[in-house]
C-alpha cells in the first residue's frame, strides 16, 4: 500500500530536483520545479524551508553555504546516500498513488 | 549521524537563528533580483516577493521547529525529566546507586588487574611477538646459559633472543647500603626490548667479553629517584656490590622495570658479570637451569612455527649432550616469570572476572525487579501520558533514560572509587623483602569497559518494564487505578529475577565459603616443620664477600652466638627454608648408575643443606636414624637424611637406613636418617621427595638461621641482630618470624580468599537487598488485601503465609540451585586454594545457615509490617 499522502509529494519534488541538478539552493529548487513542470507546479515557499530543514535533520540531504554567480551567499542543498534511497522509496510510493487514483477515476 | 548537527544546533542557538534568517533573506533577495530583471520596478518586485513568501515569522518558526523536533533538546529534556523522577524516589535511587557502585567498582578493579596481567602484560616499544621460552613439562620455566646460546644461535625463527635472571645483592652507594634485587641480563637485553637510556648509556652485546668482563650497572628510574634523589652525577661513579666495585653507566627510562609485570628491580647488570665468587659458573654449565629466556619472533613467523623450530634444535642438543636429555621447548606469554606462576594467576584472575560479572548480573537482576516494581507503581502516570498522546516508544525512552542515568552515575562513582583503590594498590609492597609491586594503572581500555558496563547494565535492567509499558491499556488503568494487583497474582518475571539473583548470590557465597575453609585448613596442614615460635634471620654470605667454601665456619659461629641468647631453645642453619621462595630440585640416581642422563634417574628430589641442630630448631620430626653432627664434615663419608616419600619411592618397604644413592657423577650418599614428609614449595603441591645434606658437605652461602624461642619477637630480635652484627657488621640480614616468612607462599591463597570473601560479602548484600526490596514491596502493595483478611479473621500465621510464601519459595529454590552451581564451580577453586573442597559438611551448613540468616534478615521487616496491619485504619485510608 502506498503512503498515499500528497504532502509526501513535496519531499519527492525536492529530492528529485536535487538528484537531477546535484546542488541547489531553496530558490533554485522553486525555479527548477516550476520550469521542469512547464509552469504546472509551483512550490509553496513557506512550506519549502521547513521541509528542507526536516530532511536535513533526517540525514537525507546536506547543506553548505556557498556564493552564487551573482555574488550572494546562499545555502546549497545536495542529496546524501540515505536521501537517494529515500528518493527511490518516494518515487515508488508516488507511482502507486498515481496508479491508484487513476484506477479510481477510471472506475465507472 | 545527525547527533552532531543536533549538538551544534543546541550549542549555537543564536548562530543557528542567524543562519535561518540569512537563508530566507537570500531567497527573497534572489526573487526580487529576478523580478527586476524581468522588468518590474524595485518596489513592485519587493512587494511581490514578500507576498509570494507569505508570513516570514511563521516560516522562520517552522524551520526552527523542524530543526529542534528530533533534536538534542529532547534528549536533554529526557535526562532532566529522568533526574527529576529519580530525585522524587530517593530510596530507590540510593539503593540503585550503592548496588551499582559496588558491582561496577568490583568489575573495574578486576578488569584493571586482568588488563594489566593478561591483555597487555608487556609494554615498551618492542613488545609485539615477545615470548618466554619454557620447557614443555609444566613447572620447568628456566633454561641453562649454554642451552640459551644454542637456541639463540641456531634458530631461524626469532629476530633475537635475550636472557635474564633475578638476583639479590648488597649495594653500597657512598655511605648508604641497600639490600637490592637486580636483574642480570644478556648484553642485547635492552636493545632487543627497544629501551633507550634516560641518563648515560645502557649496556650492549658488545660489552660482553667473557666472565666478569663488564662491571657495569644500569639503575632503574624508580631506585634512582626514590633512593638516590635523582642525582644525575651518579652516572659514571663507582658503587660497591657485595663489596666489589661497579660503574654506574646509566639510568633506565621511567616506567621500565623489565618484562615481568609485578617485579621492580633496582638495577641491571650484564649477565657475564657477577659480584659473587662463583656467580659466573652457570655460564658454562648445561645443568644449571636458572635463566628466563625471552625471544622476539621474526616478522611473519607464528609461535607454532617457532616452537617447532626450537624443538628441533632441542633434539639436536639432546643428541650432543646428555645434560639436555629430554629437552623440549614451549612458548608462553612473558610477564609473569614463566608459566608456573603465570598459568594459575591468569586462570584465577579470569575466574574472578567471571565472578564479578556474575555480581553485576545479580545486581542487574536486583535493580530490574526494583525498577519493574517502580514502573508498576507509576502505571497511572504511564497511562495518563499514553492517554494524552505520548507514544509508547517515548514513554519507554523516558524509563530507559532513568535507568541509564542511574547506571552512568553509579558507574562513574564506582570507577572513581576503584581507581582510588588501585592507586593504593600500586603503592603497596606486599613483601618488604621482595621487589614486588602490584602496579595497576587504569587505562583507556578500563574506562571504556566501565562505560560499556554502565550503559549495558542500565539497558539490561531498564528494559525489564518494556512489556509492562507495551501492554498498558490506559482505559483499563484509568478505571481501576492500578495494574499492580493483576501483575502480582501471576508468577511474574519479577519472581524469576529474584530466584535467579538468589541463585547467583548463593553461588558466590558457596565459592567464598569454600575458599575460606580451604585457607583455614591449609594453615593447619602438616608442613613437616613447626613455624610457630621460630624466627628467621636470612642472608647471603656472598654479600659479605664470603664464598660457599668459607660459609660453614661462619654459619657455625652464628648458631653458637644465637644459642647464647637466654631464652633460645634451639638454633640451626638451612640454606633456604622450605615454603620460602622455592627450593631447588635435582635428579636422584641409584648407586649403581654410571650414565647420568635425566631419563635414568629415579625421581627429582628437593635438596637442602642443614646444620646438625636444624631439625630440632625447625621442629621436623626424625622418624628413624640420627640427625647430623659437626663430624659429618668434608673429610667424613657423604651422608644424607631423606624424607619418607624419598625412602618409600626409592626402596619400597625395605629399611632405608644405610642404603645409598647418587645425585650425579661422584661418590654415593649414605642415608643416616629419615624425617617426616613436608611441604617444600607450596601448600598445593603433591608430596615431593626431599633430601638433606650436612652444611659441611654441601656448603652454601645462602644462609637462614632458624631460632626457636619462647621469647616475644620484640625481645628476641634486637638481641639476635646484635649477636649477628658482632660476626660481620656489614652483612645485611632480613629478620622475621617464620610464619611471616611464609607470607610469600601463602600470598596467592590469601589474595584468593580475600577476593572471594569480598565477592561473597557483595553477594550477601545483594541477596538481602533483593529479597528485602521485593518482599517489602509486595507486602506494601497488598496491605488492603491483608486488612480484609484480618477483618475476616485471618490468624497471624495464615497472614504470614500469604505474605511471605512467594519470597520464601524463591529463596529456597534459588539457594538450592545456587548451592549446586557453587559445588560445580568450586572444582575450579581447588586448583588455587589448597584443600578447597565443596564436599565439606561445614561449607554446606555454612552456606545454608547464611542463606537462612539472610532470608530472615530480609523478611523480618516486611513480616512485622504485615502483622501490624490494622484493618480498620487501612480500609478507611483507601
Amino acid at each position: 500500500m502506498a503512503r498515499n499522502d500528497l504532502q509526501g509529494s513535496l519531499d519527492l519534488l525536492v529530492l528529485k530536483s536535487l538528484a537531477q541538478l546535484g546542488e541547489l539552493h531553496g530558490y533554485g529548487i522553486v525555479l527548477h520545479v516550476q520550469s521542469a513542470s512547464d509552469q504546472l507546479l509551483s512550490v509553496e515557499e513557506g512550506s519549502l524551508y521547513p521541509a528542507l530543514h526536516r530532511m536535513e535533520m533526517s540525514g537525507w540531504i546536506r547543506s553548505e553555504w556557498k556564493v552564487t554567480e551573482t555574488g550572494r551567499k546562499a545555502k546549497y542543498y545536495s542529496l546524501t546516500k540515505s536521501g537517494c534511497k529515500e528518493l527511490e522509496k518516494a518515487e515508488k510510493s508516488f507511482e502507486q498513488l498515481v496508479a491508484g487514483i487513476r484506477a479510481i477515476l477510471r472506475y465507472a | 549521524m545527525s547527533i552532531f548537527r543536533r549538538i551544534k544546533n543546541k550549542l549555537t542557538r543564536s548562530q543557528h537563528q542567524q543562519d535561518v534568517n540569512a537563508e530566507l533573506q537570500t531567497h527573497i533577495e534572489m526573487r526580487i533580483a529576478d523580478a527586476i530583471a524581468a522588468g518590474m520596478s524595485p518596489e513592485e518586485a519587493r512587494r511581490d516577493a514578500l507576498i509570494r513568501f507569505g508570513n516570514q515569522g511563521v516560516v522562520r518558526e517552522r524551520v526552527t521547529e523542524a530543526d529542534a523536533g528530533m533534536a538534542w533538546d529532547s534528549l536533554v529534556r529526557d535526562l532532566l525529566y529522568a533526574a527529576r523522577q529519580l530525585r522524587r524516589t530517593p530510596a530507590f535511587t540510593f539503593t540503585a546507586l550503592v548496588t551499582l557502585i559496588l558491582a561496577i567498582g568490583a568489575n573495574v578493579v578486576t578488569f584493571s588487574v586482568l588488563n594489566a596481567l593478561i591483555l597487555k602484560p608487556q609494554e615498551g616499544p618492542a613488545s609485539a611477538g615477545l615470548y618466554t621460552v619454557v620447557h614443555q613439562q609444566p613447572g620447568y620455566d628456566n633454561q641453562s646459559y649454554p642451552d640459551y646460546l644454542d637456541y639463540k644461535n641456531k634458530n631461524s625463527t626469532f629476530r633475537d633472543m635475550a636472557t635474564y635472571r633475578l638476583q639479590k645483592a648488597g649495594l653500597a652507594v657512598g655511605d648508604s647500603a641497600y639490600s637490592s634485587w637486580y636483574i642480570r641480563a644478556s648484553g642485547n637485553y635492552f636493545d632487543m626490548l627497544g629501551v633507550q637510556p634516560a641518563q648515560g648509556r645502557l649496556f650492549h652485546a658488545s660489552d660482553e667479553h667473557g666472565p666478569n668482563s663488564a662491571p657495569y650497572i644500569v639503575l632503574s628510574d624508580d631506585f634512582w629517584r626514590s633512593r638516590l634523589g635523582a642525582n644525575p652525577a651518579i652516572v659514571g661513579t663507582t658503587v660497591r656490590i657485595n663489596k666489589h666495585p661497579y660503574t654506574v653507566i646509566g639510568v633506565a627510562p621511567a616506567g621500565f622495570h623489565g618484562t615481568d609485570v609485578f617485579l621492580w628491580p633496582d638495577f641491571w647488570m650484564p649477565i657475564v658479570d657477577s659480584p659473587d665468587d662463583e656467580g659466573t659458573n652457570f655460564l658454562s654449565n648445561r645443568f644449571m637451569h636458572s635463566l628466563f629466556v625471552l625471544g622476539q619472533l621474526a616478522p611473519g613467523v607464528t609461535p607454532k612455527q617457532a616452537e617447532l623450530n626450537l624443538n628441533a634444535i632441542a633434539q639436536e642438543m639432546a643428541r650432543q649432550d646428555k645434560a639436555d636429555d629430554g629437552l623440549s621447548a614451549r612458548l608462553v606469554k612473558p610477564g609473569l616469570m614463566g608459566d608456573s606462576l603465570g598459568g594459575p594467576a591468569r586462570a584465577f584472575v579470569s575466574a574472578v572476572m567471571l565472578l564479578s560479572l556474575l555480581v553485576l548480573l545479580a545486581a542487574c537482576a536486583n535493580l530490574a525487579s526494583l525498577f519493574a516494581a517502580r514502573t508498576s507503581d507509576r502505571s497511572r502516570e504511564v497511562a495518563i501520558r499514553l492517554a494524552i498522546g505520548s507514544s509508547r516508544w517515548h514513554v519507554l525512552r523516558q524509563l530507559l533514560s532513568e535507568a541509564v542515568l542511574v547506571s552512568l552515575i553509579g558507574g562513574a562513582l564506582g570507577t572513581i572509587f576503584s581507581t582510588a583503590l588501585l592507586r593504593g594498590l600500586s603503592r603497596w609492597q606486599p613483601f618488604p623483602e621482595f621487589p614486588i609491586r602490584v602496579a595497576v594503572t587504569p587505562d583507556a581500555a578500563v574506562y571504556i569497559t566501565a562505560l560499556v558496563l554502565s550503559v549495558g547494565s542500565g539497558l539490561l535492567w531498564g528494559l525489564v518494564p518494556l512489556r509492562q509499558v507495551w501492554r498498558t491499556d490506559f482505559t483499563q488503568v484509568m478505571k481501576t487505578g492500578s495494574t499492580g494487583a493483576t501483575v502480582l497474582r501471576r508468577f511474574a518475571v519479577r519472581d524469576l529475577l529474584l530466584g535467579a539473583q538468589i541463585a547467583l548470590c548463593t553461588l558466590l557465597l558457596t565459592a567464598s565459603f569454600v575458599a575460606l575453609r580451604g585457607m583455614q585448613r591449609s594453615l593447619h596442614a602438616p608442613l613437616g616443620f613447626q613455624p610457630e615460635g621460630t624466627f628467621l634471620a636470612v642472608t647471603d654470605l656472598h654479600m659479605g664477600g664470603h664464598t660457599d667454601k668459607s660459609a660453614p665456619a661462619i654459619q657455625k659461629q652464628m648458631i653458637e652466638d644465637a644459642l647464647r641468647i637466654p631464652g633460645v631453645t634451639a638454633a640451626g642453619i638451612i640454606d633456604e627454608t622450605p615454603m620460602g621462595t622455592g627450593g631447588s630440585s635435582t635428579p636422584v640416581f641409584r648407586p649403581d648408575t654410571t650414565d647420568f642422563r635425566q631419563s635414568n634417574s629415579v625421581f627429582g628430589a628437593k635438596y637442602f643443606s642443614i646444620s646438625p641442630d636444624y631439625l630440632e630448631a625447625a621442629g621436623t620430626h626424625l622418624l628413624s636414624g640420627r640427625a647430623f653432627t659437626w663430624h659429618d664434615d668434608a673429610k667424613a663419608p657423604n651422608v644424607a637424611i631423606v624424607n619418607e616419600t624419598f625412602a618409600h619411592e626409592m626402596f619400597g618397604d625395605k629399611q632405608p637406613l644405610g642404603m645409598t644413592f647418587k645425585t650425579a657423577d661422584g661418590p654415593p650418599y649414605q642415608i643416616v636418617g629419615v624425617v617426616e614428609d613436608g611441604k617444600y614449595e607450596s601448600l598445593t603441591e603433591s608430596t615431593w621427595a626431599a633430601m638433606f645434606f650436612p652444611v659441611d658437605q654441601a656448603p652454601d652461602s645462602d644462609t637462614t638461621l632458624v631460632v626457636r624461642s619462647q621469647l616475644p619477637a620484640a625481645e628476641l630480635m634486637p638481641q639476635l641482630r646484635e649477636a649477628l652484627a658482632r660476626i660481620d657488621a656489614e652483612l645485611p640480614f632480613v629478620f622475621q618470624s617464620w610464619p611471616d616468612g611464609m607470607a610469600f607462599v601463602l600470598f596467592p591463597a590469601r589474595v584468593a580468599t580475600a577476593t572471594l570473601g569480598v565477592m561473597g560479602l557483595f553477594a550477601a548484600l545483594l541477596a538481602v537487598t533483593g529479597v528485602f526490596g521485593m518482599t517489602m514491596y509486595s507486602v506494601s502493595k497488598r496491605f488492603k488485601e491483608f486488612g480484609i483478611r484480618v477483618a475476616l479473621g485471618a490468624q497471624s500465621l495464615q497472614l504470614m503465609r500469604t505474605a511471605l510464601a512467594r519470597p520464601v519459595t524463591m529463596l529456597l529454590i534459588g539457594s538450592g540451585v545456587g548451592l549446586i552451581l557453587g559445588v560445580v564451580a568450586s572444582q575450579l577453586l581447588a586448583q588455587i586454594v589448597y584443600q578447597a573442597t565443596p564436599r565439606d559438611p561445614l561449607v554446606f551448613t555454612g552456606v545454608t545457615l547464611t542463606m537462612i540468616a539472610l532470608g530472615l534478615l530480609a523478611t523480618w521487616l516486611p513480616a512485622r509490617r504485615t502483622l501490624r496491619v490494622q484493618p480498620a485504619r487501612l480500609l478507611r485510608d483507601e
